[in-house]
């Protein structure tokens, strides 16, 4: 199912949305093409609040259960996590770099989300770190409910430690009236995002699995 | 109730015992954190200016990486002697033993804090002295909040490899919020600032550590599995 309908969807999604972004959607007014990053970097950070909650869903549903297949969900949320949260900082960054003049700032978006990208790091070193599959398991589940509880907060006290600063006024996340078209092409590449992290999700599920059983069969032999 | 109470009680003053006759804990953490003191007077040098400017940030530093210490021992005491399997057996709910481990933890931390506070002011001849009552709820809160999450990691951290460093590594993403609004209110008791504008700061610090007790009581079971 995942390889026949997520994977081409992701496919067919992505190639329309990314030719629709970089090139037939029109030029913002103000940054030119470097605006078009925008296309990637959006979709991206919508994909790793998914990642952040397939592993919420699949840590409650693991300590719940005791399914390994809900422990497996959860890896692969983590990993697509990370994945998708350092693509975030990687665009920001380079369109950061035209844009505000440096590839780095402690603004409150970024900053929330580098701490984002530091939890879920540290939480593929607790998984790699724990021999025991069962017990990896249930710590990382562990870690993973209170990581996702700490994203809310963490987001909040990060925003506020510099608003009460400094009033964002170059930095401020803009919101202009969007061009439709614009909005589509911002609408498809979060679909297809969406689908490729599903895809994703379903196919390392699946790997993670294959890998299990593969372990099992070298234990019986 | 009474039973989870009592187990809370039973662990708190078993910890408090191993503390009274060893004083292992108070000792080394408070001379830690006096190290610490010397080390930021040669690192930032001897401007009191620079220093008392800096003051609310070296405090929860100070108190976050000597708390570090102090949660891996309390968990590293129990690996010894293998006495963190008599945890596991013992009946009940886990979330009490979390509850009194968390006690034990934060009192040995807050104690620690009182010793730096005051040393602060004696070395760098700091008027700090009528910020304390401002400054006491601020340590309070913060410290639960940070062995609130530091007290579960500790414990599932003690029965890994690699645990020295594994809790700061895990700990400290997790403990951020804390750091932020933990700083900004001694910032704020300091100064003699005002309620209302600190009043964001008091509900985050205080949400923390009431989804965290909340997390960990839930949670702790898992962690001390067998």
């Amino acid at each position: 199912m995942a390889r026949r309908i997520l994977g081409p969807a992701a496919g067919i999604l992505l190639a329309a949305g990314l030719t629709a972004g970089l090139g037939w959607a029109p030029r913002d007014g103000v940054q030119g093409d470097v605006q078009r990053i925008m296309y990637v970097h959006v979709p991206a950070i919508l994909a790793a609040y998914a990642a952040i909650a397939l592993v919420f869903v699949g840590s409650v549903g693991y300590l719940g259960t005791r399914r390994e297949t809900w422990d497996r969900a959860a890896a692969a949320g983590g990993e697509l996590a990370v994945c998708f949260i350092g693509l975030t900082l990687l665009t920001g960054s380079i369109w950061g770099k035209p844009t505000w003049g440096t590839w780095w700032t402690w603004d409150a978006r970024l900053t929330s989300t580098a701490i984002l990208f530091v939890l879920y790091l540290s939480y593929q070193l607790l998984r790699s770190v724990v021999d025991d599959p069962e017990r990896a398991a249930t710590y990382a589940a562990v870690l993973g409910i209170v990581a996702a509880l700490d994203v809310p907060i963490i987001h909040f006290s990060v925003v506020w430690w510099r608003t009460l600063h400094q009033a964002p006024t170059v930095l401020k996340p803009q919101a202009p009236s969007m061009d439709p078209a614009m909005l589509l092409a911002l609408a498809v590449n979060v679909a297809g995002f969406l689908c490729a992290f599903a895809y994703l999700a379903v196919r390392r599920c699946r790997l993670l699995a294959l890998e299990a059983a593969a372990r099992h069969r070298a234990l019986d032999a | 109730m009474a039973p989870f109470l009592r187990v809370t009680w039973a662990v708190f003053r078993k910890d408090l015992t191993v503390e009274r006759r060893a004083k292992e804990g108070i000792n080394g953490l408070a001379f830690f954190a006096l190290l610490l003191l010397f080390l930021f007077y040669f690192t930032l040098g001897p401007d009191g200016e620079r220093l008392r400017a800096a003051l609310p940030g070296l405090f929860w530093l100070t108190f976050v990486l000597a708390g570090l210490l102090g949660l891996g021992r309390t968990f590293a005491l129990e690996r010894e002697n293998a006495c963190i399997d008599g945890l596991v057996l013992a009946p009940g709910d886990k979330g009490a033993i979390y509850l009194g481990k968390l006690l034990a933890v934060s009192l040995v931390m807050l104690a620690m804090e009182a010793v730096f506070v005051a040393a602060t002011g004696f070395f760098y001849n700091l008027d700090i002295w009528a910020a304390v009552p401002r400054l006491v709820p601020v340590g309070l809160a913060g410290t639960v909040g940070f062995a609130a999450v530091g007290t579960l990691f500790a414990a599932m951290t003690a029965q890994l490899r690699a645990r020295e460093l594994l809790l700061p590594v895990l700990l400290l993403p997790l403990a951020v919020p804390v750091l932020i609004a933990a700083v900004r209110l001694t910032e704020v008791a300091l100064a003699g600032g005002s309620a209302e504008s600190s009043a964001g700061w008091w509900r985050l610090l205080l949400g923390f550590d009431v989804v965290f007790l909340t997390a960990g009581l839930l949670t702790f079971e898992f962690v001390l599995e067998p």
